[in-house]
């Protein structure tokens, strides 16, 4: 090698090094102007909210707001329960059955992120094709179960965590 | 803009795009661009200004989706950021120790031109665009200041928004216009906050025009002589500046994070972190220090009106100093007389921001007196009789050829007609 | 050529900036403490942070609101670092103002992590007139809102003192000898024992006032160790970058003559 074509060697490490180094850096920098825009720690914070379930008549429903979304708590009948049981999977866009959607012992109580899973409208109650509910923004139908049955959305109305503290009182979240 | 060869792009869809809108041609006119080869590091500002305007401008857009301009909800908005919002302290911190990094390349650039005559013919209006920059900057860090809604925020507000008051027959009504109420209130910070924002735009709009105003005459250089552009005495901007831009900017970014990351009040006051409160003033009000030698110059006077034309003044004079200086010699290399009344007025200037930031009593008081005095003596008087009377050194012929070559034609700064 | 000479600029730029964070007013200086969170690499310490928490509960807390904080902050890295379940019974051991519930009315609940630190005061007026005129200041910025920062938090805790002989004090005025124009309207709020520590450390009022001023220090400025962490990391950083621009500088400007 010559040592002209030593001087290239060198040259051309250094441009590259240069040009790394400054390029992790730039993406190190860019990192926490995107990161700042997610759920920040106070939002994080808020998960929890305690829903009191008592004056709910079977056949009514309440909507409750959790992390700025409506949630539907739903006092089913026993009519009701066992309409939803009774469909077939094959019928469900997205096949879930009505067991795996309430907590065991508790079944007449369906509670629900009250958002459509198309477009994140809020579902009318007890509207639609199947007693359950209609979204109005692109015509979704949920059933009794909140699950898919006919429309654009993909999928059954989402279950968020929750449980009973006891028998008055419900904590999503 | 003259002096190589146009620029004919290669491939087909570049010659398509340039036909229409020649931006290839604007790129390989700032890439090729033939700049002095003798620069020395106190040119490097001029890129770490940009850089400067950009964190400003970047962080600031940040900071604006979580900030929440309110009397009642601004200072715990801030602390929100600081506490909460993802590395929000970090943000936070770089976009108010930025304004002092700013502040601080800005004054570096500006005793920079004042050395080598940079703001003299035919470069009057690069210098006059800078000015308005400067302007607009002390009006951003001011009312970004005030946004924290802290002591000091509150009550430099109203103290630079009473200046106003000082104008005869209009001045209440114009404050109590500023103000939006009959007080700094709610109003005052809201319209404060969309200003805030506005300015930085204003600037980089003005940037635009100090490079396109630069780029017509070229860089000025250490030994202040027209060069031939392109000659041997200059090299293509990139990459023998760009890389010495980056080099001198990386440096400074470590004293920047020097601040932002170990002493990140040290050059803000602790009483911006009491909450503001209308019913009590704090025991010394002082600016940041960018400001302070125009606080100084302002409280030198016994007289409200006059305070606040003389703190005025002293900016507004230096937009005529192209016309005060009557040197036919740029550099004050070259200048044995102007170099040290030169150096006297950057003291000059250092003193003022230091009694600025003491009570206006006793010696202080004294000092700022003198200082005042001097500053305006330096251009009123200095300027123009160092200009006439001083013997300059012999200067050389070009920057690779430094025979100094006697003739002064060579170096003049030509103030007869704008031909270079 | 005349040369710069650019550490004398600075260092006259920096006496210059100076006299702006140095408070002029004439006090004693406060006393300089050798705490573990100063320096390029300070940390808090976590011992000293939760026996802060507990003098502030304890102690400050009756009259000082820190309103910016949560319950959750106290379990944050960084902090004094509580476990969920620490962080949780604290939290529940203050009843929260909530609501207003679905009849409209506002209830009182146990706390949670989320909530706010409750303030002892339900405004600032209220504060002002249980205080006999003197309003106590809310402590969660309060080591950044004062310019000696810990030393004069932790020197005024100590502070406190006779008056000097013919110094006349009012009702409520106590003389110390730290505090900006060397009157306070706090009685000496910490006394030896005043709490009881539960890691046995000794309760005595010099280490209260570390504990406690640890704590403030940390409330100001919950994010110390991560910052300082990633100072180190990116001035390093910097560093090298600087170093292989620095060298690719020479390589380039080494085609032409010229010095750079």
């Amino acid at each position: 090698m010559s040592k002209e074509e030593k001087n290239v060697k060198r040259r051309d490490f250094l441009f590259t090094a240069s040009y790394t180094v400054g390029a992790v850096g730039l993406g190190a920098v860019v990192w926490p102007l995107i990161d700042q825009m997610n759920p920040d720690k106070a939002q994080q914070a808020l998960a929890t909210t305690e829903v009191d379930i008592s004056q709910v008549e079977p056949g009514k429903s309440i909507t409750v707001l959790w992390r700025g979304k409506p949630v539907f708590l739903k006092r089913r009948t026993q009519d009701e329960i066992a309409e939803a049981r009774a469909v077939s999977m094959d019928d469900l866009p997205d096949p879930q059955k009505d067991e795996e959607r309430v907590k065991e012992g508790k079944d007449e109580w369906l509670v629900m992120l009250g958002v459509c899973t198309h477009l994140g409208c809020v579902p009318l109650k007890d509207k639609g094709d199947y007693k359950g509910w209609f979204c109005p923004c692109h015509g979704s139908h949920y059933d009794l179960s909140g699950r898919i049955r006919k429309g654009p959305a993909p999928k059954n109305m989402e279950i968020p965590k929750f449980e009973f503290v006891d028998n008055n009182t419900i904590k999503i979240g | 803009m003259s002096g190589h060869e146009e620029y004919k792009p290669k491939s087909k869809a570049g010659k398509w795009l340039n036909d229409r809108l020649p931006l290839l041609t604007l790129g390989a006119h700032l890439t090729d661009y033939p700049t002095p080869k003798n620069l020395n590091y106190w040119w490097t500002f001029g890129g770490i200004l940009t850089f400067c305007l950009l964190t400003q401008i970047i962080t600031g857009i940040v900071l604006a989706m979580h900030y929440v301009a309110h009397a009642d909800l601004a200072f715990a908005s801030v602390e929100h950021i600081m506490r909460d919002v993802n590395y929000g302290w970090l943000i936070r911190y770089i976009h108010s120790n930025g304004a002092s990094m700013f502040f601080l390349a800005v004054y570096i650039h500006i005793f920079r031109s004042l050395f080598y005559g940079s703001y003299k013919s035919p470069r009057e209006v690069i210098w006059i665009i800078g000015l308005m920059i400067y302007l607009l900057m002390m009006a951003a860090a001011f009312m970004g200041y005030v946004l924290p809604w802290g002591q000091m925020s509150f009550w430099g507000a109203t103290v630079i928004t009473n200046l106003f008051s000082a104008i005869p027959l209009v001045g209440d009504s114009i404050t109590t216009w500023l103000w939006g109420a009959y007080s700094v209130d709610n109003p005052t910070l809201t319209r404060f906050f969309s200003l805030h924002y506005l300015i930085p735009f204003l600037i980089l709009g003005l940037v635009v025009l100090h490079i396109w105003a630069l780029h017509v005459p070229g860089n000025n250089n250490p030994v202040g002589i027209d060069i031939k552009k392109p000659s041997k005495d200059t090299v293509p901007f990139h990459p023998y500046i760009t890389i010495k831009d980056a080099f001198a900017l990386l440096l400074f970014m470590i004293v920047f994070a020097g601040f932002v990351f170990f002493t990140p009040n040290v050059l803000g006051h602790s009483d911006n972190y009491i909450p503001a409160n209308p019913l009590v003033t704090p025991a010394h009000i002082v600016p940041e220090w960018y400001l302070l030698p125009f606080y100084a110059i302002l409280r030198s006077v016994p007289d409200k009106l006059g305070g606040v034309i003389l703190m005025f003044g002293a900016i507004f004079i230096l937009f005529v100093l192209p016309w005060l200086d009557t040197s036919k010699v740029r550099s004050a290399v070259f200048r044995p007389i102007y170099r040290q009344f030169y150096w006297i007025f950057v003291i000059d200037v250092l003193m003022l921001g230091y009694v600025g930031a003491m009570p206006a009593e006793g010696i202080y008081l004294v000092l700022a007196r003198v200082g005042t005095i001097y500053y305006f003596l330096h251009f009123i008087v200095v300027m123009p009789l160092v200009g006439l009377f001083e013997k300059t050194e012999p200067i050389p012929m070009s920057i690779s050829e430094p025979v100094l070559g006697g003739g002064a034609e060579l170096s003049l700064a030509k103030k007869d007609n704008g031909k270079i | 050529m005349e040369k710069f000479n650019l550490a004398k600029i600075f260092s006259v730029f920096l006496i210059i900036i100076f006299p702006n964070i140095v408070n002029t007013a004439e006090q004693t200086d406060p006393i300089k403490v050798n705490w573990s969170f100063k320096g390029l690499t300070g940390k808090f310490d976590r011992a000293s942070l939760q026996r802060g928490f507990q003098v502030y509960k304890e102690v400050c807390s009756s009259c000082h609101s820190m309103q910016y904080l949560s319950y959750r902050n106290l379990g944050e890295p960084g902090g004094p670092e509580f476990s969920l379940e620490e962080v949780k019974a604290i939290a529940a051991s203050v009843e929260i103002e909530d609501g207003p519930d679905s009849q409209g009315e506002m209830f009182t609940r146990p706390g949670r992590p989320s909530d706010k630190f409750k303030s002892p005061y339900p405004n600032v007026n209220a504060s002002i007139a249980a205080n006999g005129g003197a309003y106590p200041p809310d402590m969660s910025v309060l080591v950044k809102a004062r310019p000696g920062g810990s030393n004069y938090i932790y020197s005024v805790l100590v502070g406190y003192e006779e008056p000097p002989a013919g110094m006349q004090l009012d009702d409520g005025v106590y003389y110390n000898k730290y505090m900006i124009g060397n009157k306070i309207k706090m009685s000496a709020p910490l006394l030896d024992g005043i709490v009881e520590y539960s890691d046995g450390t000794e309760a005595s009022v010099d280490q209260m006032a570390k504990d406690v001023t640890t704590f403030l220090s940390w409330a100001a400025e919950p994010e110390l160790e991560e910052r300082h962490r990633t100072g180190i990391k990116v001035i390093i950083y910097l560093i090298l970058l600087t170093v292989l621009v620095y060298l690719s500088m020479k390589k380039i400007w080494s085609r032409i003559d010229s010095e750079i």
